[in-house]
């Protein structure tokens, strides 16, 4: 049988993180795309937890940890010294952060970064909320969640604005490569990875990653709720390169699954009225018809 | 000064830190001062934890950590193997161990001489609540064996404490279980 | 009413109570259960105030300085990083005379990564023109909260203010804490009532460009002649609180058993609560030691000290926090406070509990047989139980 992921690990065993984390398994098949040749940054948020306490660490690839706000700059830095020092050729610099070290605290050196033209790859592993300070809401937080600053309580003052949409933002910026990918899908995934490593330019990358702790499901559901939310459409697949977008998981109509299947198995959804869930339901759908088009519209050409 | 310290170990998620507050404030209402405070640092969902609770008659003026505990509470038996739970214990102190094997057993795998003794906290939390959360059945243990703070007011500080955040019918099935380890634990 | 609370939940109650009308905040361990009780307050209906859940603490003293401009009661809390990356902003807090109330939790900064206690975070805040107080214990978080409105928001003051308290030791340390009623509290604060702010039926402009030959040395001095004034607020209103809620913590100073003390010790925060109860094992000894403790660091003691230095014969000054190439900031300030003195007593430095690392009786013993070896000559900053290589 011909395999269709890498051998190669470059994230040990022994890592720090929740039983069932989804950022976990995101960085091992990021890496097993990126390949030994790849430095990291890393600010503050999970995963500047998760590699392990000095002197101990899971990866394989040279790590520096950085300021929360400053991934976008740090990447910037390397680069920048990589190439005046004559050894950028074959080396891939990559900045991974959390969402709220992404859509929000990083998001002005993230514009800066890709804006400039750096030849850099940002990725962003997505749990919609700040899970290392023990989930708080971001802007990553979809319509409807419970976080700890949006607790519900007896106003039902769930997180009320929608999920800021930092792929387009990024497309908006005209960079060769955006795409977002999901760990449920580790093959494509990996193909992503692949890619922006091949593309010299800044590239970024959005990664569903679940996380049983904040969303309060079951660490054993983490793939299946991945599947689920590109399933439903709420998590879509695609990419956009050069401007042209490309659905990379077609979820057909019949076979698109309701977003109650979805709400439900999380605790963090578990007080949305009916009213709440139709305006998920009715957003989603809107989200999707756009991206159709999108496709439709700017699509590589047949 | 007659200052108590009590350690209690389990993992993150298993309600350490309640059970380390639920009982200060069960004590307070006998008129001591207390402090209530978890093992300091980031806490991730299954890793072994710590919490920590003062009990002193006179004003508690001293804001360092623990180091030799007169009291241990084990909420999850899984941690004897891997955790040092009577680090810092002496023999005239206690341990109490969350456990459906017996004291004599678990003395034996500890090597630890002072007064020990257990219960299935675990069982008793399936039986009144419904999930396998076992720290407030170890503080209704720890009011019988410690003899610290009277049963009404651990009912009363437990009725507080969670009247905000669990349902009437949740408050009930806590305060059973803390009725049940109380009479279930033997001194 | 009493109640159990940590360090961070008493600083939530403590914005509640003052009746803060604009909070704007960002989590950071180990401030993050003041934002999450904040917003369980205003869930449940019991807190109304706006709370804008900003995305970075740059943008949080940004919104609170505005706000503040308006005319709103504000309030923020922060930590470590968070601190660091709201220097600019508390610069323009105090350039505008905003009165906002920061709770911080001292942590110490990065890298290496570290979330325990250590004091640089807000010490290296000094020269920014805030109120700086230092807490110890969750009682005094509630208490100061109200007395620092009270002085921020003195018109002779108008200043901002934070109060730090010690990461984990006071922070998610749950203490008993008495809180005093509503309507007494609101009697006590008043409401704050600016005679200028951004106001339509009033039109100025706050923070325009002035020349060297114009106004803004003047600005500037008007500033430290806030921190003047704010040296008498501070000692007024902890001892009016006192008379109306029972208690106080003497004002800038708070000196505890220094009346015959041959050596009094010099610190803040949680770790004065330790050194209280090393002071009764050490009386107990046959040794006659004190301690001052600083609970206001910014307007500096200043005369607080001279008065204090005329009766003891060594000062022993604990910083947990040192300033790279020189020495600790209260290790400094306290001699450059005793030099016009003729004669002093001899001052010796410690730097200790760095990162977080735990300050016991023991420790607090260790030093203070230390410093009563005789004079070696040494006068540089001792770095206490620093650890070797081979350990
Ligand atoms: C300037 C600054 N502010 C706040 C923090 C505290 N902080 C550390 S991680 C984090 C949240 C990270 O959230 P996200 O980027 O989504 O990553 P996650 O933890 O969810 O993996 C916060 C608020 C910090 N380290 N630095
Ligand atoms: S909190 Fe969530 S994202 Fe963070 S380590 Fe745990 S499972 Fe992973
Ligand atoms: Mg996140």
């Amino acid at each position: 049988m011909k395999k269709t992921i890498p051998d190669i690990e470059l994230m040990e065993r022994g890592h720090q993180a929740c039983l069932g984390c989804g950022a976990a398994h995101a960085m091992r098949y990021l890496l097993k795309g990126l390949g030994p040749k790849t430095i990291a940054a890393i600010p503050a948020c999970c995963w500047a937890v998760i590699p392990g306490v000095y002197p101990y660490s899971c990866m394989d690839v040279p790590l520096q940890y950085v300021a929360f706000e400053t991934t976008g700059a740090s990447i910037s830095g390397i680069e920048a010294a990589l190439r005046a020092k004559g050894k950028k050729e074959g080396t891939t610099v990559v900045g991974w952060a959390g969402d709220g070290g992404t859509l929000d605290i990083g998001i002005q050196a993230l514009s800066g970064a890709v804006e400039r033209g750096h030849d850099v790859k940002y990725v962003c592993y997505d749990n919609e909320a700040y899970m290392n300070t023990g989930i708080q809401r971001s802007s990553a937080t979809p319509f409807g969640a419970w976080t700890t600053t949006t607790p519900v309580g007896t106003t039902k003052a769930w997180k009320l604005s929608p999920k800021k949409n930092i792929v387009e933002i990024m497309v908006a910026h005209d960079i060769p490569y955006a795409c977002t990918a999901s760990v449920a899908y580790p093959e494509d995934l990996i193909k992503k990875a692949q890619k922006m490593k091949d593309i010299t330019g800044p590239c970024f990358m959005h990664i569903y990653a679940p996380c049983p702790t904040g969303w309060k499901y079951p660490p054993e559901k983490t793939i299946e709720l991945a599947r689920l939310a590109t399933d439903t459409c709420i998590f879509p697949l695609y990419e956009v390169t050069n401007g042209k977008y490309r659905i990379t998981k077609r979820i057909k109509d019949e076979k698109k699954k309701d977003v109650l299947d979805y709400l439900r198995m999380q605790g963090r959804f578990k007080s949305l009225d009916e009213g709440a869930i139709q305006s998920i339901r009715d957003h989603v759908d809107f989200e999707w018809a756009r991206l159709l088009r999108k496709e439709e519209c700017f699509g590589e050409e047949q | 000064m007659d200052l108590i310290e009590i350690r209690w170990h389990g993992r993150g998620g298993q309600g350490v830190v309640t059970a380390s507050e639920l009982f200060a404030e069960a004590a307070m209402q006998d008129g001591n001062y207390i402090q209530a405070f978890p093992e300091f640092g980031p806490e991730r969902m299954g890793a072994p934890i710590k919490a920590f609770t003062r009990i002193c008659p006179t004003p508690i003026t001293i804001h360092s950590q623990v180091y030799t505990p007169n009291i241990v509470v084990v909420l999850d038996p899984t941690l004897l193997g891997s955790v040092d739970v009577t680090q810092g214990l002496g023999t005239d102190g206690i341990l109490i161990v969350n456990t459906p094997k017996d004291a004599k057993e678990i003395a034996t795998m500890l090597g630890y001489a002072g007064r020990l003794y257990t219960l299935d906290a675990t069982k008793i939390a399936l039986e009144t609540i419904g999930r396998p959360v076992a720290n407030t059945a170890c503080a209704g243990a720890l009011v019988k064996v410690s003899g610290l703070v009277s049963m009404d007011n651990m009912m009363a500080a437990t009725k507080e404490k969670f009247r905000e955040k669990l349902s009437e019918k949740a408050v009930l099935a806590n305060i059973e279980t803390i009725r049940k380890a109380y009479e279930e634990v033997s001194v | 009413m009493k109640l159990v609370l940590s360090g961070n939940e008493a600083a939530a109650y403590g914005a509640m109570l003052a009746r803060a009308e604009v909070i704007s905040a960002y989590p950071i361990t180990p401030q993050t259960k003041i934002v999450e009780k904040i917003a369980d307050l205003i869930a449940d209906g019991r807190f109304k105030t706006e709370f804008i859940k900003v995305e970075s603490e740059h943008s949080a003293m940004a919104a609170c300085i505005s706000a503040s401009l308006v005319g709103a009661r504000t309030f923020t809390a922060t930590s470590s990083q968070g601190l660091l990356l709201m220097h600019e902003m508390l610069h323009w807090a105090s350039g505008s005379r905003t009165p906002v109330v920061m709770v911080n939790i001292n942590r110490a900064v990065a890298p290496p990564w570290s979330v325990w206690a250590d004091q640089t975070d807000s010490i290296a805040q000094r020269d920014t023109g805030w109120i700086q107080y230092y807490c110890e214990s969750c009682q005094e978080v509630v208490d100061t909260i109200m007395q620092a409105y009270r002085v921020c928001e003195d018109p002779r003051v108008l200043l901002p203010a934070m109060l730090s308290e010690d990461a984990f030791f006071l922070s998610h340390t749950s203490e008993i804490v008495d809180l005093p009623p509503q309507e007494e509290l609101d009697a006590f604060l008043g409401t704050y009532e600016p005679d200028v702010r951004l106001d339509i039926d009033n039109p100025r402009s706050f923070g325009s460009l002035s020349m060297p030959h114009q106004w803004y040395p003047e600005f500037r001095y008007k500033i430290q002649e806030g921190m003047e004034h704010a040296v008498e607020a501070i000692e007024r209103v902890d001892r009016e609180y006192g008379s109306l809620f029972g208690r106080s913590y003497g004002g800038l100073l708070d000196l505890y058993r220094c009346e015959d003390a041959d050596t009094v010790i010099v610190a803040a925060g949680s770790m004065c609560s330790t050194i209280r109860a090393a002071i009764e094992e050490l009386r107990s000894e046959g040794v006659k030691v004190g301690m001052a403790r600083i609970r206001v660091f910014r307007p500096f003691p200043t005369e607080a000290f001279r008065a204090l230095a005329k009766d003891v014969r060594s000062l022993v000054v604990l910083d947990r926090s040192f300033s790279m190439g020189s020495e600790g900031a209260f290790f400094s300030e306290v001699k450059a406070a005793l030099y016009p003195l003729s004669d002093r007593p001899d001052v010796r430095g410690f730097a200790v509990g760095i990162g977080g690392r735990d300050i016991t009786i023991e420790t607090i013993r260790s030093i203070i047989t230390d410093s009563l070896r005789p004079d070696t000559g040494i006068t540089a900053q001792k770095w206490v139980g620093l650890r070797r290589c081979e350990e």
